[in-house]
């Protein structure tokens, strides 16, 4: 069998405040069997749109396996109140969530919050690295059993199961633990948006931050990269930083009128993958063009045996090939079980 | 009284996560994480044509002695996302969460309740709660810097920011805690401005609700103790311009249901004990005299020593009043009424405010809203998730019998079910 591609979409659609919108763009990349979608956001006035995360709570529990996957930026923001609300997601999506880190460079964005002032984005990269480290140490803090329920001894929390993450950086301490327990994935899935540009060398500290963040947090890689060629030296480049667990999928254009554009797609899609995992498509009309997906360009890779029929895993890990990570608090124990919360959730569902 | 027509009862549904009312040792007890149960509770709570259903919200976990208070259900979502999430399997319930005015920035905040009432059709609210501790501060940016005193000055130009942002156009604030400029990115919220509920107690907390909040979540659940605090809070209403019915006044109550009112009396009995332990009644003692006391017997005398007043024993819950107080009464009570440490605990702390047979406590909740003790309750159960079942079924029925509770929904959003009107822009 061939080398199965990953496939994700974006659906932004600036101007849209209706959930019926977004529900119906979130049915058409489910019956595609994507591995998720994603939401843009930030604190600029422009475009019009709602807060990305609270647009996929409203999705999840109308959807059954896609992978929501919202930007949430880390300059203005606590990194508390991030990693609880991904980890929120996680558990009313069943473990679905994951999380595309962005930042706020600009001065009105600055001004909207009127706590400090504009840093270079070297700066803003590394706070958002320390951003993704709190959220992580944050889901950790729970234990997967630490919830014990113990009536003999009227314990609800083994306490020893939940531990402080004393994170102190130049930006923000965190003392922990989590008000939330640790999410189904046990760690949602990060996402980090890379440019050929950023890796070439010479390329600014900006850029070089935010490859290190990526590299450092990232499982999986939006990378924009023009043509094959760029595809494949950047995404060797990545590998060589990250090592082999980074999933990363190029940004694609999908502007699909037409028989002709859906079939330059599929091509593209079919032959253009040197070195990528797969491909994050960039709807021109997402109604449009996310219905053409489903209907056209999925069935034809399917035909060729490139992308699955259906999703054959419950949570965003699943379909990405991504193992449940092992907590860094918990004594090292054999190969983590599945979160049986998650498994019990889906029966729940399902009858 | 009879001179004019039934008040409307307005009624939330508390959920019953974190919160020492809870029950968790019962075998009907489920997760109090896993989206089912917050579903369950919102669809059980629309279909007995609730106004809202509530989350609070709790930003540190609870020490005693430097230790993770292991003996109440811990483990909470962020109350925004699940609420996103219920609105998506919901159509008409009000969904309010609990945000902390301290730990958080307004422009931010008006951009995610002005996109959950977006999502929801208009049926979004903020209970505005407010914080000082720096305990709490830990987990955050901003850290402990907050006085008791700048609290309710924050939240205020908070929420009077947030309103400028969720009315829309440009928005320049200078003020002695923000200043900002800036303009959300979308339009303005179905209901205009989502509701503002208010829960705090003292005299700037009362002032606070009377100047800004659509609800007041109180915790005045006797009748005479009621009236007393809706007498208080409505009169500082015209002072704002403002009429009696504009702030609806809805205590935190709980309610024991029987076919008899022995068999509620016996069971109310019951989740007293299950919600007071041998240990949980020594942590009450710990928060009073702000020492430890684990080594004190449940089922002996209360402690002998006198509280250690300001003590930081216990970290992370809202504090009580005067600790030399609250012990005095407590001993007079204990003496009076012969009471062991637990007894006495379980005595004092009884916020069971509802306790009988159906046509009981449906008579009881509407004395007390048509004698102005209060405009409504928010229910707090003891079982997560099917606590709410009981009360839905066979009280809500009874209180549309009585013709002071709605049959179907009249409108869509929260407001309308609150009878508020959509506020014009400033
Ligand atoms: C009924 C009630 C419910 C409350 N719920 C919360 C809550 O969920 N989270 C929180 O941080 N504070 C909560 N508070 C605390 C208040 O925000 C406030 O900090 C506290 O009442 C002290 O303020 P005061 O001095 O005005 O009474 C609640 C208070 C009351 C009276």
């Amino acid at each position: 069998m061939p080398r199965q591609l990953h496939l994700s979409a974006a659906v932004d659609s600036p101007g849209r405040f209706d959930a019926g919108h977004f529900t119906a763009l979130a049915r058409h990349a489910e019956r595609a069997a994507l591995d998720f979608v994603t939401l843009d956001d930030s604190y600029a006035p422009e475009p019009h749109r709602l807060d990305a995360l609270a647009t996929f709570a409203r999705l999840a529990p109308l959807t059954r396996g896609l992978g929501l996957v919202p930007t949430v930026t880390t300059t203005h923001t606590e990194p508390f109140h991030t990693s609880i609300s991904v980890n929120t997601l996680d558990w009313v999506s069943e473990g679905r969530a994951g999380w595309l880190i962005g930042i706020s460079d600009t001065e009105a964005q600055a001004r909207a919050f009127g706590r400090k002032g504009v840093a270079p984005a070297d700066e803003l990269w590394a706070e958002a690295a320390d951003a993704a480290e709190v959220a992580a140490r944050l889901w950790d803090s729970w234990e997967d059993d630490a919830e014990i329920r113990d009536v003999a001894t009227g314990r609800f929390i083994d306490r020893g199961k939940l531990h402080y993450i004393d994170f102190a950086g130049p930006h923000f301490s965190v003392r922990g633990p989590s008000i939330t327990p640790r999410p189904p994935q046990g760690r949602p899935v990060i996402a980090v948006p890379v440019s050929a540009a950023d890796l070439a060398p010479g390329a600014p500290a900006g850029s070089r931050a935010r490859v290190e963040t990526a590299a450092r947090y990232a499982d999986v890689v939006l990378l924009d990269a023009p043509g094959p060629a760029a595809r494949l030296t950047a995404a060797t480049e990545l590998r060589l930083r990250a090592g082999e667990g980074l999933r990363i999928l190029a940004r694609l254009t999908a502007d699909l009128p037409d028989g002709a554009s859906i079939s330059a797609l599929i091509r593209e899609v079919t032959e253009g993958g040197g070195g990528v995992d797969g491909f994050h498509l960039v709807p021109a009309d997402p109604a449009r063009d996310l219905a053409a997906v489903a209907d056209h360009v999925v069935p034809a890779l399917r035909e060729r045996g490139l992308f699955r029929t259906g999703y054959t895993g419950t949570t965003l890990r699943d379909h990405l090939g991504l193992g449940r990570p092992a907590n860094r608090y918990a004594p090292a124990t054999p190969a983590p079980a599945a979160p049986t919360a998650t498994a019990a959730a889906h029966a729940e569902v399902t009858r | 009284m009879t001179d004019r027509p039934l008040k409307q009862i307005h009624l939330a549904a508390h959920f019953p996560g974190v919160n020492n009312t809870t029950v968790w040792t019962d075998p009907a007890s489920r997760s109090q994480i896993e989206f089912a149960s917050f579903r369950h509770l919102a669809e059980t709570a629309e279909r007995g044509r609730f106004d809202f259903f509530f989350l609070a919200e709790g930003l540190r976990l609870r020490e005693v002695n430097g230790l993770i208070h292991d003996l109440d259900v811990v483990g909470r979502p962020e109350s925004i996302t699940v609420l996103g999430a219920l609105a998506a399997v919901t159509t008409h319930l009000g969904l309010a969460a609990t945000v902390n005015a301290t730990f958080n920035e307004p422009y931010e905040l008006a951009r995610r309740f002005a996109s959950l009432d977006h999502l929801s059709g208009g049926r979004a609210a903020w209970n505005v709660v407010t914080s000082s501790d720096a305990f709490t501060g830990e987990n955050f940016r901003r850290g402990g810097f907050l006085d008791r005193a700048d609290r309710y000055t924050r939240a205020a130009e908070f929420v009077q920011l947030a309103r400028e942002f969720w009315d829309g156009g440009l928005v320049r604030h200078s003020g002695p805690q923000f200043d900002v400029e800036g303009r959300l990115s979308l339009p303005r919220p179905p209901q205009g401005h989502p509701v503002v509920i208010q829960a705090g107690d003292s005299d700037e907390g009362r002032e606070f609700a009377a100047a800004t909040a659509d609800i007041i979540f109180s915790r005045h659940s006797t009748l005479t103790a009621g009236q007393a605090f809706h007498t208080d809070v409505k009169r500082r209403l015209a002072a704002y311009g403002r009429k009696p019915d504009e702030l609806k006044i809805m205590p935190g109550v709980t309610y024991v249901l029987g076919d008899t009112d022995e068999e509620a009396t016996e069971r109310a009995a019951e989740i007293r004990r299950a919600q007071v332990g041998p240990r949980t009644a020594i942590a009450y003692l710990e928060q009073v005299w702000g020492i430890d006391l684990s080594d004190h017997d449940p089922d002996g005398p209360l402690p002998t020593a006198d509280p250690v007043v300001d003590s930081t024993v216990v970290q992370g819950r809202t504090r009580i009043g005067d600790p030399l107080e609250i012990a005095a009464r407590w001993r007079a009570v204990a003496a009076e009424k012969r009471l062991s440490s637990r007894e006495l605990v379980i005595e004092v702390t009884g916020r069971q405010s509802f306790i009988g047979t159906p046509a009981a406590v449906a008579e009881q909740l509407d004395a007390y809203v048509q004698n102005d003790a209060a405009d409504g309750f928010i229910l707090v159960p003891h079982l997560t998730p099917g606590g709410l079942d009981d009360f839905v079924d066979q009280v809500v029925p009874l209180l549309q019998e009585r013709g002071v509770f709605r049959t179907e929904y009249t409108g869509t959003t929260l407001r309308d079910h609150l009878g508020l009107p959509v506020p014009g822009r400033r």
